[in-house]
């Protein structure tokens, strides 16, 4: 069974030019994406920004509107109901943000923080809401007694916890982390990575993860979409993705990671060298007329590149 | 005096002050970097690298920084230096290659003067000459129409186009030396690895002694000759970037690399380093600094006043504690 | 950027468009209308003549048609009639406007000359004694109010020191158009405006001083440095244009804080200009003048808002969009 199914998403943004700042064109922030989420799995959005993946993370949990195209949870289109029924799903569908620091309201406690959800969607007595926050606040790993603390106590990390926490509140199915770990040091980074990989197990959770770091996608995920320019390039398992790139822009971005190994350090330079050439070279061959990247097309069971 | 080094960092100690108290942020780093050398820096956020770097151009407020010890570029103590007698070292004898590009432009200068800037600060050139370089200088920097950008504001070009200009402004009197501090953290992996493959290049042709600061240790292995690793103010390894990445000794540089998921490659988990980096007033003075947060190495494998000692040739660790390092189960690596 | 402050300057129309209907029907809901005026005297007059008078003069018409008209007279210049003084109100307008004009240019010309080096010293060396002495000078000049200050400068330098003159726009006894007529008006102006600027420098020097502390951090500042430029070039080059920008948009504002102002320092120094009208006016119940002073002045403040946008777009190209 299908947890998330993204049909043909289109969210196109109106540009306004002229002397009346009249809509003279739109800006294809994500132009005609379609993929798919089984549950317990992790799937990776990878690409660089502007690219689109921050767009379709926010559009699924309805901070977006989609201007076309079906967004299906557990068998109901999203896009077809009203707002008051998409409230509903909501709470399956929890969102972690990119910046610690600002996605935490500095004049509220972690307990009012952690609470929000719960306020919204469910009603509580004063002592279940507690008992059900210090909870989740075990949960993530942090005391039980920090609840009547405000968020600039808190290292990086542990506020990405708070952060998580928070998401956590509801019992969602489905969690969308944009850059979760982008604003952290290395080995914070590691902390919260492997705190998600515990709770996914713990809760059979499914992630949508958005990121533009390659390591930590391939650390993270098992499926990968790579966007470019609005649309997928490329799609296929982390295997797939890694050693078997098909899509130039695939190869472009793989060749940028710096390596970790400075002896190969010349042959891998050249290599970039190679795919930038290639890319400039056969640039045709992976983009229409127009420069619009291709539909895409499945190679195997599991990989789909767009090529023409 | 042949081989003396092109930059000789001698005990500094930066101190910032923080209510009317100086503490640390640089304790006691001696340095060298060689002409036509990389010297990386790494370490995570606070660790005092970037603080290291703007020491060098004694670039900090000097109301509440206090410098100890000597910077010396070719033979002469820049911290002895008035501001007037720095001025003609910064830009001329060293650039500056800054985080941010978009906050590192003044976005009411063009792009054209902004590079003539310091064109006009050391050279004797007239204004056509000066134009003429500028042109050249965003050719080489790999600018598609030099005369259009020389004409533009920095808030009319991409972020990697604006490091480029400020790699040309960094570069414009051919300094011998250069600092690029976190240089392509603000960039996307594919502008980065422009950028990077851009500084190589130049580096190449001019020769220059770079001092790169960062916490990307991929960076790092694409870029540098040596590697210092910096800890808590202080310098706890360094060594040549071959031997770091075969060999790494001090825990904590360990610990970095077990933190970084496609080094960890094969692990399922990734290594946590305990605690937090301790803040600057909070910061113990004596002993190994990185000892808490290894507390399952005994006590009495740390040394009490630690020092850098050299394991082999070139390759400088410090504290013993090195010697009985092992990482801990997984288990009790996770817990804080 | 010419389509930008046309842009700019069409949305003022909505803006003053909406301002005349509020003082149009600010103006109904008070007593007296255009004919009270001429009544006054005689209340022996014929209601039923009265009546038709204002039928004659359509004042019984539909509100919407008696804004029409009014606004269209406006346009034109057709300000109406004096209720009380039974004189058309550009007549009393006209010598008026000159006086608050230039009443108006001195104390923003003085404002600028005290609060811009001193804003800049105070940025420029923060927490020394001579920043803290600025500081205070700007806080208690926010708190003081215009006219209990006015009344001090009045009492000190007009009839004390007897420095200035204590009232009135210009010496009757000198023949105008002559140089001294010339003199005279200056000196008459001096006073109130020092007066006014001393205490309208407060934003612009509490501004100026923040902006350079925080340009000062700014990367590109340590940019400038990196190159090698002096000192004295790093401010003036860097901090001092990048911080005067958000100083020079707040030029349109202060002309609308001088511009209320006026309204005291007018009354206070006897000098008659449209402020000084204004009050009158109002202590007379003289609404024509008052409701063409009211769409003056807002006219007025639209068109300082409205300058202060432009003057952004002409200083900082980022502004400058297509």
């Amino acid at each position: 069974m299908t947890l998330l199914k993204i049909e043909n998403l289109k969210v196109y943004y109106p540009v306004r030019g002229g002397f009346f700042r009249r809509v003279i064109d739109h800006v294809k922030a994500v132009d005609d994406i379609s993929f798919e989420l089984q549950p317990g799995e992790t799937y990776g959005l990878v690409g660089e920004s502007g690219c689109g993946k921050t767009t379709t993370g926010r559009t699924i949990i309805g901070l977006n509107r989609p201007t076309a195209g079906k967004i299906t949870f557990n068998d109901v289109e999203l896009t077809k109901i009203t707002r008051r029924d998409f409230y509903k799903y909501r709470k399956d569908i929890q969102m972690i943000f990119q910046d610690p620091y600002s996605s935490l309201n500095p004049r509220k406690r972690v307990i009012d923080i952690i609470a929000e959800p719960i306020r919204n969607f469910e009603r509580l007595s004063p002592k279940e809401e507690r008992m059900k926050i210090m909870e989740v606040l075990e949960k993530v790993g942090l005391s039980p007694e920090s609840i009547y603390k405000y968020p600039h106590e808190f290292s990086g990390g542990q506020r990405q916890r708070i952060g998580i926490a928070r998401a956590l509140t509801l019992n969602p199915k489905l969690i969308i982390a944009d850059e979760p770990v982008s604003a952290l040091d290395v080995s914070v980074q590691a902390q919260v990575l492997n705190f998600m990989k515990d709770i996914q197990k713990e809760f059979n959770l499914t992630y949508l993860f958005i990121s533009h770091d390659l390591g930590i996608i391939r650390h993270m995920c098992d499926r990968i979409g790579i966007m470019y320019r609005g649309r997928l390039v490329e799609e296929g398992t982390k295997e797939e993705i890694f050693e078997n790139p098909q899509h130039i822009y695939t190869k472009r971005l793989l060749s940028s990671i710096p390596q970790m190994n400075p002896e190969e350090r010349l042959k891998h330079m050249a290599f970039r060298k190679e795919v930038n050439q290639e890319f400039k070279n056969n640039y045709d061959k992976y983009f229409d007329a127009e420069g619009k990247i291709f539909d895409l097309k499945p190679i195997s069971e599991t990989h789909s590149v767009a090529l023409p | 005096m042949a081989n003396q080094p092109l930059l000789q960092i001698k005990n500094l100690t930066t101190s910032f002050r923080i209510q009317d108290e100086y503490y640390p942020a640089v304790d006691n780093v001696s340095l060298n970097v060689n002409e036509n050398e990389v010297l990386a820096i790494v370490g995570e956020s606070g660790c005092g690298k970037s603080a290291l770097a703007l020491s060098i151009m004694r670039l900090h407020n000097e109301l509440n920084t206090k410098l100890e010890g000597e910077v010396n570029f070719k033979g002469q103590n820049l911290l002895s230096l008035s501001t007037a007698e720095m001025n003609k070292y910064r830009g001329k004898e060293m650039g500056m290659i800054f985080q941010d590009p978009l906050t590192a432009l003044n976005p009411l200068m063009r792009i054209g003067q902004q590079i003539e800037e310091a064109m006009r600060n050391h050279l004797d050139l007239s204004d056509a000459e000066m134009k003429a370089r500028s042109l050249e200088l965003l050719k080489k920097v790999g600018i598609p129409n030099p005369e259009r950008t020389y004409m533009q504001f920095p808030h009319e070009l991409s972020g990697g186009m604006r490091q480029r200009v400020v790699i040309a402004i960094a570069i414009s009197c051919e300094p011998k030396f250069l600092i690029a501090d976190e240089p392509t953290t603000a960039l996307d992996v594919t502008i980065q690895a422009q950028i990077l493959d851009l500084m190589l290049e130049l580096q190449e042709q001019m020769k220059t002694g770079i001092i790169l600061i960062t916490h990307d240790l991929g960076v790092v292995a694409e870029m540098a000759d040596r590697v210092a690793v910096m800890y808590a103010g202080q310098i706890v390894e360094i060594a040549d970037v071959y031997t770091l990445f075969r060999n790494p000794l001090h825990p904590y540089t360990r610990s970095l690399f077990n933190s970084i998921p496609s080094a960890a490659e094969g692990s399922d988990r990734l290594h946590v380093i305990q605690g937090i980096v301790p803040s600057l007033k909070n910061l113990p003075r004596t002993g190994c600094r990185f000892s808490n947060r290894i507390p399952w190495i005994k006590e009495s494998a740390h040394e009490s006043n630690p020092t850098l000692h050299e394991v082999e040739k070139d390759h400088w660790v410090r504290c013993t504690c090195y010697q009985d390092f092992h990482f801990p189960g997984d288990a009790e690596a996770e817990k804080i | 950027m010419f389509k930008f402050i046309l842009r700019r300057s069409l949305i003022a129309i909505p803006q003053l468009f909406l301002l005349s209907i509020l003082i149009f029907l600010l103006a109904q809901a008070m007593p007296g209308d255009a004919l009270s005026g001429r009544f006054i005297n005689n209340p022996n007059l014929d209601p039923a003549y009265q009546s038709e008078l204002r039928d004659k003069l359509g004042l019984n018409d539909p509100l919407p048609q008696q804004y029409a008209r009014w606004i269209g007279n406006l346009v034109q210049g057709e300000l109406g009639m004096s209720y009380v003084h039974n004189v058309k109100v550009e007549t009393m307008l006209e010598s008026r406007i000159a006086n608050t004009f230039w009443l108006g240019l001195a104390t923003l010309i003085l404002t600028y000359l005290i609060a811009i080096p001193l804003g800049v010293i105070a940025g420029r060396w923060p927490d020394t004694y001579t920043d803290k002495f600025i500081v205070t000078y700007s806080y208690v000049s926010f708190s003081i109010p215009i006219f209990v200050f006015a009344l001090i400068m009045l009492y000190i330098f007009g009839f004390t020191l007897g420095w200035f003159p204590t009232g009135g726009s210009v010496d009757v006894r000198v023949e105008p158009g002559s140089w001294d007529w010339y003199l005279s008006k200056l000196h008459h102006l001096l006073l109130p405006a020092l007066s006014s600027a001393l205490l309208a420098t407060t934003s612009t020097i509490q501004y100026l001083r923040n902006e350079i502390i925080d340009t000062k951090l700014k990367d590109f500042v340590k940019t400038a440095r990196a190159k090698g430029t002096p000192e004295r070039k790093v401010y003036s080059r860097h901090i001092f244009r990048n911080s005067l920008l958000p100083v020079a948009a707040f030029l349109g504002y202060d002309i609308v804080f001088i511009l209320g102002g006026s309204i005291f320092i007018e009354q206070i120094f006897s000098y008659p200009g449209l402020g000084q009208l204004f009050v009158d006016s109002i202590t007379q119940r003289d609404f024509a003048v008052v409701n063409v002073l009211v769409m003056l002045y807002g006219f007025l403040s639209i068109l300082g808002t409205l300058l202060s946008d432009i003057i952004l777009s002409i200083v900082d190209p980022r502004i400058r969009i297509d």
